[in-house]
């Protein structure tokens, strides 16, 4: 007897990751796909410095817009949980951060664009502030940029995990740490952090999946001009080498799952949760 | 089956008459109305118009699917009976016709067969041209026989595509910006552009633009552009991927918006452009010019073929819509946006002298020159970049091409587009 929920796992989860991994072994020429089983894919994905350095820029990527997710998601749902005294308040400011939500994903990530632009909204005001005198490059079409976007786009996956496990907090326990005499940092670092890192890490799972696996934020805020996993596959989906994407996909898979078991490991978010 | 009444009698004869008047070969149209013939393709020439237009002249439903040109190619090679017609382009043709997915089509049924451009008959646009490298159309456009999966150098009277379209590409740059006269492809890696240039992130096409540039700077001759050994591609992309460390690229666009968006925002001053993105660019006010390049244009075309799986009263249809689309009003309509038609006479039946004249003769518009959809594409006075028919057409260095070495190439641009 297959549970429904089983059931459902294995037709939407492991048939079509099945799937992939069967393709990963075939080969193509530019209009056929040709069964077969062979290493060639992934001897190419690893004979090839490209692969690395790819690799290591999705990592970049990834690192760098956790740490900034982490540092404004938390602030945020710091302030939520402990300053904003009513729920309504606490509520209604919620809402207030979800809003740029309602728009779609690509059009946030696009209006960035003319922002930065040469002769864009920023570079013009910090030219009649006069901070620069000359518009900025590295704005727009820059590794600058395709964080900027990520952290716009994901920090609400950070945050709304982080706030929702310190409303959980009980209160009378900041207040016995302050009656034993901890300061305000002492609260936050030895009572805050360690009751919310369950959050943390869900928000952590969410925005290193999310960043592995993008690549038209990639494209667009890069200008086409960095490369990160996600894009060496749709490059290959475009050209219909079908089992050399799906190769990529299996080695990606491979590292994200990797990198979510070493995380498991600190916490363990069923017991926290 | 339609039933057979006076009424019908009477519409099928009026259909034929409208037939004859096209000057295209008759087939009793009785049931041509129950016809829907599938025809996909990329969206240069898959326009609804062209569609309402069939089903006003010829009766029968034109469905219209717009692919990029990659997935266009992996439906004729894979998905024979998924279509009646292939609307695709003369590189992709060298791919899919040895797959025997298309069938060859009797030149002797089609009405202006003899007034086609020689480019795509025996390969001069004029007695004394001499042929482009790449994948020129004549060389895959003739097959030995109904039956023929190969491609013969003469007009064997089996035609491969019957061509509809085509254009000479070459660089768009800004001219307000640049202030100065630019004539070479090479100015495209000039340092004076460093992170203003860009080229289009499309393999096949970019490797062509970039094949002109490598020339242009003196750096390499290409015996054959359209098909370079593996040495001549690590050659070309090497001297690319020195310039993108060294800042010379803004972005590389994938795209038609993505290359109006940087020109018209100054992002990029010089770039790999088309033809219809220059116009968009112009009609927001921002000059703009499709500049016309010493060492010629790279240029492309289409055609339309026929599903070998295709019969009967369908391929009546079929060719029915081949001998419309020659007939001069589909001609007019891309003329009017800048593009070419295979039979340029029976174009400028549905086109204006001051039309006319702009487009095809290269001469100063006499009027404001509009497009079809209505926009101001030139003002009186104006007279097209490039010049006239012969002179943009004859001027052309290559064509569009697929190499032996495709898979090679396309995973160096892959290197590239990392790098």
């Amino acid at each position: 007897m297959v549970s429904p929920l089983m059931a459902i796992l294995l037709f939407f989860l492991v048939l079509p990751v099945g799937m992939i991994l069967i393709v990963s072994f075939w080969q193509a020429t530019e209009f056929s796909i040709i069964p077969a089983f062979s290493f060639e894919n992934y001897e190419f994905l690893f004979g090839s410095s490209v692969t690395f350095r790819v690799f290591m820029n999705t990592f970049k990527y990834a690192v760098v817009t956790w740490v900034f997710t982490l540092l404004i998601g938390f602030t945020v749902a710091y302030f939520l949980a402990f300053h904003v005294r009513t729920q309504r308040w606490q509520i209604a400011l919620f809402l207030l951060c979800t809003i740029p939500f309602w728009t779609s994903n690509i059009i946030r990530m696009i209006s960035w664009i003319p922002f930065l632009g040469r002769n864009g909204i920023a570079n013009s005001a910090l030219m009649s502030w006069g901070v620069t005198d000359r518009p900025l490059e590295w704005l727009l079409f820059s590794d600058f940029a395709v964080i900027l976007a990520f952290v716009h786009l994901y920090t609400l996956f950070m945050g709304v995990p982080i706030f929702n496990t310190m409303m959980r907090i009980d209160k009378s326990l900041i207040e016995a740490a302050r009656d034993a005499g901890a300061n305000g940092a002492q609260i936050l670092w030895n009572v805050i952090v360690p009751l919310t890192k369950p959050g943390i890490m869900i928000g952590t799972i969410f925005v290193i999946t999310l960043v592995m696996g993008d690549f038209i934020t990639v494209r667009f805020m890069s200008g086409s001009q960095s490369a990160n996993v996600g894009r060496l596959i749709s490059n290959d989906i475009a050209l219909l080498a079908y089992p050399s994407a799906a190769a990529t996909a299996i080695v990606l898979l491979c590292t994200v799952l990797i990198v979510i078991a070493t995380l498991l490991r600190f916490v363990d978010i069923r017991k926290e949760l | 089956m339609t039933k057979l009444t006076r009424r019908n009698m009477l519409k099928g004869t009026a259909v034929a008459a409208a037939s004859t008047t096209l000057g295209a070969p008759m087939i009793w149209a009785q049931n041509i109305k129950d016809v829907t013939l599938r025809q996909f393709g990329t969206g240069v020439s898959n326009l609804n118009e062209v569609a309402q237009k069939v089903k006003e002249d010829l009766g029968f439903t034109l469905e219209m699917t717009a692919l990029d040109s990659d997935s266009v190619t992996q439906r004729a090679a894979t998905q024979p009976n998924s279509f009646d017609i292939a609307d695709i382009e003369y590189w992709i043709c060298k791919k899919v016709w040895p797959t025997g997915n298309l069938q060859a089509m009797d030149t002797s049924k089609i009405a202006n067969y003899d007034k086609i451009v020689g480019i795509f008959r025996d390969g001069k646009l004029t007695p004394e041209s001499t042929i482009a490298q790449g994948t020129a159309p004549h060389t895959v456009g003739f097959t030995s026989g109904a039956d023929g999966t190969d491609f013969v150098q003469e007009e064997s009277g089996w035609m491969t595509l019957i061509p509809t379209i085509y254009n000479a590409d070459t660089l768009g740059i800004r001219p307000d910006l640049i202030g100065r006269p630019i004539s070479n492809w090479s100015e495209l890696l000039n340092p004076e552009f460093a992170g203003k240039a860009s080229i289009l992130d499309i393999s096949s096409i970019g490797i062509m633009d970039m094949a002109m540039v490598v020339e242009s700077m003196g750096e390499y001759t290409y015996p054959d552009k359209g098909n370079m050994t593996q040495e001549e591609i690590d050659l070309t992309i090497g001297i690319f991927t020195e310039a993108k460390q060294n800042g010379q690229f803004r972005a590389f666009w994938k795209s038609f918006d993505e290359s109006v968006n940087l020109m018209a925002s100054g992002e990029v001053v010089i770039q790999s452009m088309w033809s219809p993105a220059i116009t968009a660019v112009k009609s927001r006010g921002i000059p703009c010019v499709y500049q016309p390049l010493e060492e010629g244009y790279r240029s492309w075309g289409g055609g339309i073929g026929l599903s070998a799986a295709l019969d009967g009263l369908e391929r009546d249809a079929a060719y029915e819509y081949i001998n419309w689309y020659l007939d001069g009003w589909v001609g007019g309509f891309l003329m009017r946006q800048g593009y070419y038609s295979a039979v340029p006479e029976t174009s400028k039946n549905y086109m204006d002298e001051n039309e006319w004249g702009y487009w095809f003769e290269g001469k100063e518009a006499t009027d404001v020159i509009t497009n079809p959809f209505g926009d101001a594409m030139a003002q009186a006075g104006e007279v097209r970049d490039g010049g006239s028919f012969e002179e943009r057409m004859g001027a052309v260095a290559c064509w569009n091409a697929v190499m032996d070495e495709n898979q090679y190439m396309v995973r160096k641009w892959n290197e590239f587009i990392a790098a």
